[in-house]
Parts: C-alpha cells; structure tokens; sequence
C-alpha cells in the first residue's frame, strides 16, 4: 500500500520567521493522524501547505486518488485542485462560520457540496442532508433552520455532515473541538472517532489538546518552530515521550 | 404603471399610423448614432467577443450617454453602434412602445441616426428592450437588445467581483443552486418571478436582466441575435441565435414561467404575458397585455373576426 499524502521537505517562511523548516509527512489510507504543538508551531501552516490553500516555497505534495494515479498538489491548475478538493477532500474548521454558510439552511449547507458535484434533484438532495443530519445527531427536522440558530456543538456536527455528505477520502481538520466547553467536545469527539471509524476516513488533525489527539489519532507528530521533533505511534508518544519538548507537552497536561 | 388607454404614440387602434420617420430626418450637428465611430468600433469589437463566447460577460469603455444610469445606457450604447441607416427601429418599456423611457430612446435615435422607427415588431430589424421579450416570434433577421442593470448573475451571492469572475472561470455555479434549493425549501417554488438565472450553451451561468421567468423559455434557441448591455457595469453580452439557454432548475422542481391566470381585457388573449392594473382606490383592476404591439394586433384580429 502506498501513502495517500506525502509530503516531502516542506518550507515556508513569512519574512524571518520559518513556519515550516523541511517537513515531511506521509499519511496512509485509513489513517489518523493528529499533529500537535503549541501556538506558533506551523501546525495550521502544515495543513494549509498540504491541502493547497498556502504554497510552500520548497519542497512538494503528492495526493494519490482513488485510481492510485500521484498528482503534486501544487502543481495542479486552481480547477483541478478545486475538483479535489470538492470530491476527495474534507475541510472541517476551527469555527464553524468559517466552514459554513451562516445565511442558508442548514440542508442547503450539506447539499451544497452535492450540487457542486453535479447533483441536481432536490428531493435527492434534501434526502441526503436528513439523513446525515441524523448521522451527526442533528434533528432532521430542523434540515431548514439557519445555522445561526444553533448552538456551537451543533454547527460543528453540521461542517462535519456538510464535509462527510460527499464521501471524502482525506479530511483536513483544524482543532475541530477548539472553543467548544468540555461536554460538547467529549460528544463531538466521540461522534468524529465513530465517523471515521465507519468510513475509512484518512484524518490529518491539527490539535492543541493533547486529550483529544490520544482519542482520535493513531499517530501523533509533534511539532516545534516548523520542524516535525518527534513522531511515532499515539500512544508511544504520549506515555513515553523521547524529545524535551514533547515530555514538556505531555507533563503539561492538566489532569481532572 | 402604464395609462390603459393607449395614447396615440403607441400601438392605437389597428390601422393607425405605426411606421414614423421624423420629418427634419437626422439632426446633422451629431454623428450618425450620437456616438462618434472610434466609440461605435469599440463597442462592435466588446459585441463580436460576446457573440464568440455566448453568455460570457465583456467589458467595454461605457461612455457617458444623455439619460441616466439606469434608464438604458448599456442598451442605448448597443443600438447605436450595431444600428445602420436603412434599420428599423423599435424600443419597448416592460413591453410598452408608449412609455417615457420607450418614446424618448425612439426620438433619440430619429433624430441622431434618422432612421424609420416603429412600434410593430414585425417591422423592426433592431428592437431595443427593457425587461420583456415581445410576444410574437422574433426573426433571424431581427437583433434584440436588452437594457441591464447588473450583469452579474452571482451578484447577489457573491459580493466580490473578482470571486465571481473565478467561478465564472470554473464554472462554479453550486451558489446558484444552493440559492435556488433555498427558495425551493423555504417557499415551495422558486421565488424569482423575474430575472431567474440561466445556463447558455451549457457553459457560462447569464443573467437574462430582469425579464419575467415567462420570457425565460424565449430565450433558448431564439433565431434572433440578442445583444445585453450594461452601461453602468460597462458590460456586454450576447447569446447567438439558435444557443441553448436553460433556466436554472432541479430535475424533480423543473422551471415553471408563471403567467397571471386570466385573459387580457383588451384582447381576451390567453397567451401573452400581462400587467396588473390598479384602477380606482377601491381594489379594481385590470390585467391588460404588457406588450402593448401584440395586443393591438390580437385586438385587431378579434375585432375582424366578428
């Protein structure tokens, strides 16, 4: 089997400061991978260089497709990238008003990405969107609120559904249970390991919370002034941590 | 609103004088056309773009015209340039040829270009329109020019021009349709009545101007050429004769034109398309046919009939 992502040497400064110093990263099919580190790190500008919304200026991505045909991410034109990233990718965010259309209903959110696909019966549609509702424990019958009317735990289910309704190969989630309190996320969390779990998901996940990187992940990148200190298995890595600065992480987590 | 009664300028009783030239002919101060030939030339150019690339917006030096944004600067640029001396000339309002807008536009180009102006679309070789399409059938001989006020028809969804050009680029249009889902889940039907969106040839999403949903279907594989443009967006537009236009639509919700369920109380024509008249401050009214030729001439044929 050969990696579905694999990046290779990945650099990118803004002015002096090196977000990214050479990194490589491959993710496997099926995989979950969760990279941490504090604030600064250049875990977000990891995954934006990865998933082709920032360009790199050295090093390349590869993204095999479900044909197993390798294409780089950034060589690719903007409408084949966009095609990508609209049939084989997810993209759930942070806050949710940066994944979602907050003036639409929360069916015509999940079917967006259905009609972009080509989908053009509504009542097909509009299926889809209850059904996936019901997936992330939303209530069906609210398929025609404004997202703005629900609370965060529930928009956040609802970018999930509108990023799962298409079937993607590789989601990209950027601390997916940031700014959410600790009840919702326990939920959130449980909800997102049993989705992948179902589907065969690959997860590239960026995190702060070492918690919720042991839940989902199976591997976990530690990284530190854009350079990847230590990597290895989720579990390995937290409970017996080799770097300083990883040890550093893990003792600094707060137990309940 | 349009006066009912029908003032002698327009469409009248069948038989009356439908076919003018002005009398003094063209004004000579002004180049033929008011606009003057390096403007014709350029705006001929943004036309034969258009035309290649059916749907696809291009823009062009708008120059400042006689009449007000918004009264048909972007049309009135049009038919200046494309229009010749032995043209015949129409120009309708909503459908009207009697109203301000329509009478001004005509006396316009009688006087700048002295060209036979008329109110029977059957004549007209050049027909300059602000939000209908006339009734009758247009002809491959007939060019139909249509006022726009906003070209864009992601405008409303996306505020940010350059955004649009690049969905325009990869043909984009979920947010199009994401709109039209919404209006089916929240009202049961479409809710645009006018200026309903639609797909030329297959490839660029158009904004048809503000036409009713009723012309909509008028548009597709028209014989016509029709020529769109937009003076205060500096935009033009064209579909070629016989291009496939499709109204946006799901495939269980198609595109129904909506039409108000009576006939014409002038012509008793059930066909053509009808305004609502408001006639006294005591809720009567009238529906009267909103073009105003085409109910002359149904007028006209019932009136021989009996």
């Amino acid at each position: 089997m050969s990696p579905l992502l694999e990046a290779e040497g990945l650099t990118l400064r803004f002015g002096a400061l090196r977000a990214l110093d050479g990194v490589s990263l491959a993710l496997w099919p099926g995989e979950v991978v969760a990279v941490v580190g504090e604030s600064g790190s250049g875990k977000s500008s990891l995954l934006r260089a990865l998933s082709g919304l920032a360009r790199p200026e050295a090093g390349r991505v590869l993204y095999r497709d479900a044909a197993g045909a390798a294409c780089d991410v950034h060589a690719l034109s903007e409408a084949e990238r966009r095609r990508i990233a609209r049939s084989d990718w997810g993209h759930v965010h942070q806050n949710p008003r940066d994944g979602l259309r907050m003036g639409v209903s929360a069916g015509a959110n999940i079917g967006e990405r259905l009609m972009a696909a080509g989908a053009r019966h509504y009542g097909g549609i509009r299926a889809a969107a209850a059904e996936w509702m019901a997936r992330v424990e939303l209530d069906p019958a609210r398929i025609d609120d404004l997202p703005r009317h629900f609370s965060g735990g529930m928009q956040q289910r609802l970018q999930i559904a509108r990023c799962l309704v298409t079937r993607p190969r590789l989601v990209f989630m950027d601390e997916p249970t940031g700014g959410l309190d600790v009840s919702v996320q326990a939920r959130l969390l449980d909800l997102i390991r049993a989705l992948v779990e179902e589907l065969g998901l690959a997860v590239l996940l960026v995190t702060h919370d070492i918690a919720a990187a042991r839940l989902l992940a199976h591997r976990i990148v530690v990284m530190r002034q854009g350079r990847i200190v230590e990597e290895g298995l989720a579990d390995r890595v937290l409970d017996d941590p080799q770097h300083p600065y990883t040890q550093l992480l893990v003792a600094s987590v707060l137990a309940a | 609103m349009r006066d009912p009664v029908r003032s002698p300028e327009g469409a009248g009783a069948p038989g009356a004088e439908h076919r003018r030239r002005e009398p003094e002919g063209r004004d000579p101060h002004y180049n033929f056309a008011y606009l003057d030939e390096a403007t014709k030339r350029m705006i001929r150019r943004a036309i034969l773009k258009a035309i290649a690339i059916p749907g696809h917006q291009i823009p062009f030096g708008a120059r400042e015209m006689p009449l007000p944004y918004g009264w048909g600067t972007g049309g009135i640029q049009v038919t200046a340039s494309i229009l010749g001396p032995s043209d015949v000339l129409k120009v309708i309002d909503q459908g009207a040829d009697d109203t301000t807008n329509a009478v001004s536009i005509r006396r316009f180009f009688a006087r700048t270009a002295g060209v036979a102006t008329t109110t029977r679309t059957a004549e007209a070789t050049v027909i300059q329109t602000r939000h209908r399409i006339p009734e009758r059938p247009l002809r491959e001989d007939q060019i139909l020019v249509f006022q726009v006020p906003m070209p864009e028809p992601l405008f409303r969804l996306e505020p940010r021009l350059a955004e649009t050009r690049r969905l325009h680029a990869l043909a984009d249009y979920s947010l199009a349709q994401v709109k039209l889902y919404e209006d089916i889940a929240q009202q049961g039907e479409s809710a645009s009545s006018y200026n309903h969106p639609v797909l030329v040839n297959g490839r660029y999403l158009m904004s048809p101007s503000p036409i009713p949903g009723f012309d909509n279907p008028k548009l597709d594989r028209n014989p016509a050429l029709l020529l769109f443009g937009a003076g205060r967006e500096k935009k033009i537009y064209a579909v070629p004769p016989y291009t496939p236009v499709k109204s946006l639509d799901f495939d269980d919700h198609p595109f129904a034109p909506m039409r108000a369920p009576h006939p014409c109380a002038l012509c008793g024509s059930t066909t053509h398309y009808l305004d609502e008249i408001v006639t006294d401050d005591r809720g009567g009214r009238m529906f009267v046919c909103s073009d105003t030729d085409a109910c002359a001439e149904a007028a006209g044929r019932a009136g021989a009939a009996r």
